[in-house]
């Protein structure tokens, strides 16, 4: 999927958010400035959060109320790290969760979600890479045309 | 005179301090963890709690030993609640409320960042109303303050906070952890050679560093490809006045509309002697920074609005928790009340 501007990040963020379940996972993968606070803000706005969603980068977690609450992960600064974090919960729980940055915390990560990359393209414009796992996400993906 | 010990825990520091009144300090101990967080690049929330755990009886030690007092001589807790670190957190939550509950002190939950804003007040009054500016690793935010302890958030950050944006471009330039206090040094010896947007110049007291922090990233990437050798030192000062460009205009800007009588800047990037130097310069009216030794963590800071919330009869319960995420706003205290 190509997203040219960043309000179509935002309009697809929120068609992500307004599909979600309770417990659901969704990460983001791409580079720095690719666009995944962005498209997080827009899984916010389908989620019927109100509140600004900045950056979780240095906190590592920031959470929102919307109709189901949102949990919203940055692993960036968890590069390395192999002890146990105490997120195992929140991903169990009934909340939606965004985490940016899962590869540093892939050995924690539940299997079943829905895995997105954020290509940045030449012209700035983003294409989209989305890869479900389990029933649920496949499903979500059939949902959501991805 | 009251005497608060306060503890700070919510990130890198275990600190712990004894604040006598106003603005006698009896100590200020931080243990910091610093040079562990370098070898990674960044904070870990676990490694910071399990530090905290290590060193968190041997910082009360020396600070009582310090203050040459006994917990007998403390009128009460202060801990910080939130935000932060849950684990961090936790460790001096656990540490305050067993102090509270074995020597029957009252204990007082204080929002970090009123802990970052009442730094000011450890060297002299605060004049209301004012502006506040709070600059950190996760914050960036104005908040208009017509008395003491009620707070308005007016702006904040749409997506990256300043000290953020400043640590990741400083990953970007190879810099070693924290990378703000060098990209400062750096900046001084630069000069202003490339174009860099100037984020969210608009009449909002919103701030966005997001962009500003891509378009350093495409800059080096172009370079790169075109085999061009980018001056650290030039794109360090290039970055520096954007940055701090936006945030001085809209904070001039505000404390012109809401009419207050002083500025005061909050947090570790008031570190920042670029954002010093050029705020006090521009600023037609009083602009107060925290002394060099509290714009980072501390439980100084911790103490000094505790000791506001103390006088005011702001106590926490036993069950106090932490939370990761918290409002500033609500932490208003309504006289009326």
């Amino acid at each position: 999927m190509i997203l040219k501007t960043e309000q179509d990040l935002i309009d697809f963020g929120e068609q992500i958010g307004k599909a979600l379940f309770p417990g659901a996972l969704i990460t983001l993968k791409g580079d720095l400035g690719a666009g995944k606070t962005t498209l997080t803000k827009g899984i916010g706005k389908g989620l019927g959060v109100t509140k600004i969603i900045n950056s979780p980068t240095f906190t590592i977690m920031k959470e929102y109320q919307g109709e189901m609450m949102l949990h919203h992960f940055d692993a960036y600064r968890l590069e390395g790290e192999d002890s146990e974090l105490g997120f195992e919960e929140i991903f169990e729980g009934e909340g939606v969760c965004v985490v940016e940055w899962p590869q540093y915390i892939e050995h924690i990560l539940p299997e079943e979600r829905l895995d997105l990359v954020i290509y940045k393209c030449m012209d700035q414009g983003r294409e989209i890479l989305c890869t479900p796992f389990g029933e649920k996400y496949v499903t979500l993906a059939k949902e959501l045309e991805l | 005179m009251s005497i608060i010990l306060a503890i700070e825990s919510s990130c890198d520091e275990m600190s712990i301090a004894i604040l006598k009144g106003k603005r006698e300090l009896l100590c200020n101990i931080v243990a910091s963890q610093i040079d562990t967080h370098r070898l990674f690049g960044g904070v870990v929330p676990e490694i910071a709690s399990r530090m905290h755990v290590e060193c968190v009886s041997t910082v009360l030690k020396t600070a009582l030993q310090e203050a040459k007092i006994t917990m007998e001589d403390v009128d009460a807790i202060a801990i910080t609640k939130g935000p932060g670190l849950v684990g961090s957190l936790h460790v001096g939550m656990q540490a305050a409320k067993t102090l509270a509950l074995a020597y029957h002190k009252p204990l007082i939950g204080v929002h970090h960042i009123a802990g970052h804003i009442y730094a000011n007040e450890l060297v002299e009054d605060i004049e209301y109303p004012c502006l506040c500016l709070v600059v950190s690793g996760g914050h960036s935010e104005l908040v208009y303050m017509k008395e003491a302890f009620s707070f308005e958030v007016i702006g904040q950050t749409l997506d990256d906070a300043i000290g953020e944006a400043y640590d990741k471009v400083g990953r970007v330039l190879n810099l070693p952890y924290p990378g703000g206090p060098v990209i400062d040094r750096m900046a001084k010896e630069g000069t202003h050679r490339y174009k860099l947007p100037l984020p969210l110049n608009d009449d909002s007291y919103n701030f966005s560093f997001s962009g500003l922090k891509s378009a350093v990233i495409n800059l080096t990437h172009n370079a790169a490809q075109r085999g061009e050798e980018i001056i650290p030192e030039d794109l360090a000062c290039s970055f520096q006045n954007v940055a701090l460009d936006v945030l001085i205009n809209k904070t001039i800007k505000a404390a012109s509309e809401y009419n207050v009588k002083e500025i005061i800047v909050a947090g570790g990037v008031s570190a920042n002697r670029g954002l010093r130097e050029k705020l006090t310069e521009r600023s037609p009216i009083k602009v107060l920074f925290p002394p060099m030794a509290y714009c980072t963590d501390n439980a100084a800071m911790i103490a000094s609005a505790g000791r506001i919330m103390f006088e005011k009869g702001v106590l926490s319960e036993l069950d106090l928790s932490v939370k990761p995420s918290f409002d500033l706003e609500g932490e208003s205290i309504h006289e009326s009340n």
